[in-house]
């Protein structure tokens, strides 16, 4: 098999995802390198700089149609003309990461956005988002396939590059995620989900028990940390370390999963109203009913603790819970 | 030879920057370091719940997110007058030492080396320039092999991060109030096995390697030279009360060897794409507004200074002060600290491990107040790094960051003094203006992070006098 030629562009990002990329175990980066693609342009690991850097880029966007897939890490700034974030010279002026994203995506074969910054903004484009960043999808007109996670998972990264190399592209679900990684929810995985249905609840960070009621957000969050594990060699992973899943691979991260260490019905940030907006648009949504219903049932049938009632008690009227009680009583 | 050099991306950094170069009769007359990356992290913190920080300021910088996760737990914990317990102090060190182990390990190899080796004729290693590769091929081969198994040994590291904090980057075990994994048998064994790997590889082909880079490039023990100003904030608390530092904050310069005060800092802002009030300001005493386009600037970073004048961190600033290191200040002088450095805090990970006592506390619990302040003070995988946050309401109402990279990287201040990085290339001989390899030998010395680098302070309140 030909390896796929890769031009992995950073934006406005925290390089998180390529980090975590080098990471990878199997096939780790020699392999990736060496075996598996060409990884023809990255700014972290390219040994060319400068104009030698530029070149390679120009051959890319003056090549033939379909010679590459594109990567993108990082949002893209729109505001102030899009100076927030330059990329290099090009024609004697600075190329913004606006332009680079769309010169590139023009010859692309597949569009890929790697992170959550990425794929839906995530953590650059967070209220009051200063610098108007954008998701790639919404720079250019061509499909995008979202691999999010703040970082995304090394194997979800690679997974989907040899997927739409090999195979061409994956089963997405309706955020162009790939139904492979991002299909069920952590809650639904969780290997302490027996402690969630006990109503055994850790009070703090540090505790082995469900992480729930002190932020977790698996409830409404599609990834598969809790089978996968991290980094690359797969050993632990956030609710393992007995702390809160912070649902960094959903659309609404992080306005709409903060503060984090708040039970889900408690949503509060400091954009209220666009994350009272968001809350109806949350990737889990079906899935926060479900959940909903499911705790308001036990809280009926009182099988949960005294401690989890009492802690629904000023959650009485959010969204999820009348909806789950109306349910209930329909 | 005469001219302009433009070297824009700078690659092989955290995120791009661009270095601008004038020559004269073959040498750098004068430069200007810019970062064209700009965020705004403060603004995006303000309104948010402070114990969220740690989580979200990791968000700055893929590659030395646990310092940011540690700044910003201490000034939660400034804030709310609350301190790990001893376990809690170790487990964070361990967290942030081998944050920093899988940095300059990637840093070394990922970042420097294919400027002094020659990979093979492929990507990424392809193209590139094609002047000055001076290693015998056996040795340039062997130092190869070496750079991908330092993408192994650097994922070793962040499995320390992955086993004490869930996954890596953006742990999730540096908290405020301190740790969440407890260290029982298991975990401690684990640890120690994961560790010991890292330090084989450091003691047997990192330092080895840096020696014979050395030895081949000897001139850049002169080349990126500048005066000696070296800032370091305390890094590694030895008590979790952070009274002593197993690297210790100081201020050096020609004349002695000093404590830190944050009230010498001051950030100017002539240079920058910011807008200007009057007299340059300590962090947090004026409003600052993004100025894109700014006539004279030319870079997102601004310019920090102590007493006015331009310093450097990192670990040859570290290395300096503990006395372990201090032949100069060059680029190889970098390069050689920051590989010792990374001996040492393997060292240090083995002894903590020693000193962890099972069953004993990890994490304390407390209340975040409505309203106050909290500084956060720790040395970085590059430098200082300083998190100040103010809370009112139980809410972030402003947050102040300082990065190493600031100070590093910093473009001229208002009197025309150049940063760091700009003060290290002038006087360097660049044999083709075509492939300017001295340039970036030079500038990845400092270890660039153009992620970290830009920041912008906002708000009106004086930054609370704070001896380090």
């Amino acid at each position: 098999m030909a390896r796929e030629k890769i031009v992995w562009l950073i934006t406005n990002s925290c390089g998180g995802d390529t980090h975590s990329f080098l990471n990878a175990y199997f096939p780790n980066y020699r392999q990736i390198v060496e075996e598996y693609f060409d990884l023809c342009y990255n700014n972290h690991l390219s040994a060319a700089e400068g104009n030698v850097a530029m070149d390679i880029l120009e051959d890319f966007i003056n090549g033939p149609e379909r010679a590459f897939t594109l990567v993108v890490e990082g949002t893209v700034p729109t505001a102030a003309q899009g100076l927030f974030c330059i990329m290099g010279y090009r024609n004697g002026r600075p190329w913004t990461a606006v332009e680079a994203v769309r010169d590139l995506a023009a010859k692309a074969r597949y569009a890929v956005a790697v992170g959550t910054c990425a794929a839906f903004g995530g953590p650059y484009a967070a209220h009051p988002n200063p610098t108007g960043s954008k998701p790639v999808s919404q720079i250019i007109t061509r499909p995008v396939i979202n691999v999010p996670g703040c970082p995304a998972h090394p194997d979800w990264i690679a997974g989907t590059l040899y997927h739409l190399a090999r195979y061409g592209e994956p089963r997405l679900d309706e955020y162009n995620r790939p139904v492979l990684f991002y299909g069920e929810t952590i809650h639904d995985r969780c290997e302490r989900r027996h402690y969630f249905e006990s109503g055994i609840f850790a009070a703090k960070p540090g505790e082995p028990w469900c992480m729930y009621r002190i932020g977790c957000k698996g409830p409404v969050t599609h990834a598969d940390c809790p089978v996968r594990h991290w980094c690359g060699e797969h050993v632990n992973w956030p609710v393992g370390s007995n702390t809160p899943c912070i649902g960094c691979t959903s659309p609404e991260f992080p306005d709409g999963v903060e503060p984090f260490f708040e039970r889900l019905p408690d949503l509060k940030t400091p954009a209220v109203k666009v994350a009272a907006d968001r809350v109806g648009l949350v990737s889990g949504v079906a899935t926060a009913l479900g959940i909903g219903a499911h705790l308001a049932a036990n809280i009926l049938t009182g099988r949960l603790g005294q401690t989890i009632r009492k802690g629904f008690a000023g959650a009485r009227n959010t969204g999820v819970l009348r909806k789950a009680a109306r349910q209930k009583k329909e | 030879m005469h001219g302009e050099v433009v070297v824009n991306p700078v690659t092989r950094a955290n995120n791009q920057g661009q270095i601008e170069i004038r020559l004269e009769r073959g040498k750098v007359a004068d430069c200007r370091s810019s970062c064209f990356f700009f965020r705004g992290f403060e603004i995006m913190l303000q309104g948010r719940d402070p114990r969220d920080a740690p989580y979200f300021t990791e968000r700055i910088c893929g590659i030395c997110s646990a310092a940011h996760a540690t700044a910003a737990a201490f000034a939660v914990e400034d804030l709310a007058g609350v301190r790990p317990p001893e376990n809690g102090n170790i487990l964070r060190n361990i967290l942030l030492a081998a944050d920093t182990v899988q940095n300059h390990v990637k840093h070394f190899y990922l970042f420097v080396v294919p400027d002094y080796a020659a990979g093979p004729d492929r990507p990424p290693f392809a193209p590139r320039y094609r002047n000055d590769y001076r290693l015998p091929p056996e040795v340039n081969a062997r130092i190869i092999r070496h750079y991908f198994e330092a993408a192994d040994i650097s994922r070793v590291a962040h499995e320390i991060l992955t086993v004490l904090g869930g996954k890596a980057p953006f742990t999730h075990g540096i908290l405020a109030g301190g740790a969440t994994v407890p260290p029982d048998g298991a975990v401690i064994m684990d640890l120690g096995a994961r560790v010991q790997k890292l330090k084989e590889f450091v003691q047997n082909k990192m330092i080895p390697d840096a020696h014979t880079i050395a030895g081949a490039y000897p001139e850049y023990f002169e080349l990126g030279n500048r005066p000696l100003r070296l800032l370091n904030f305390g890094f590694l608390p030895v008590d979790p009360e952070r009274k002593r530092f197993h690297f210790p904050g100081k201020v050096v310069e020609e004349t002695g060897m000093r404590e830190v005060s944050v009230a010498s800092i001051t950030e100017e802002l002539r240079h920058a794409y910011f807008r200007e009030h009057g007299e340059p300001g300590q962090p947090g005493t004026r409003p600052t507004e993004a100025q894109p386009g700014k006539p004279g600037a030319y870079s997102w970073c601004k310019a920090p200074r102590y007493n006015g004048k331009a310093f450097e961190g990192g670990p040859l600033a570290r290395l300096w002060i503990t006395g372990h290191y201090r032949r100069g200040i060059s680029a190889m002088d970098r390069i050689i600290a920051r590989v010792l450095e990374t001996d040492i805090l393997c060292g240090l990970i083995e002894k903590w491990l020693d000193e962890l006592q099972r069953d004993e506390p990890i994490f304390t619990p407390f209340e975040v107040p409505g309203d106050g302040e909290g500084l956060g003070l720790t040395g970085a995988m590059r430098g200082p790094l300083l998190h100040y946050m103010c809370v009112r309401g139980g809410r972030i109402s402003r947050y102040d960051i300082i990065t190493p990279s600031a100070w590093n990287f910093s473009p001229r201040d208002a009197k025309g003094e150049p940063g760091p990085v700009e003060e290290a290339l002038v006087g360097t001989p660049i044999k083709d203006p075509e492939q300017p390899i001295e340039v970036g030998r030079i500038i990845r010395s400092f270890d660039p992070c153009y992620a970290c680098a830009t920041h912008l302070i906002a708000g009106n309140k004086r930054l609370h006098q704070f001896i380090v």
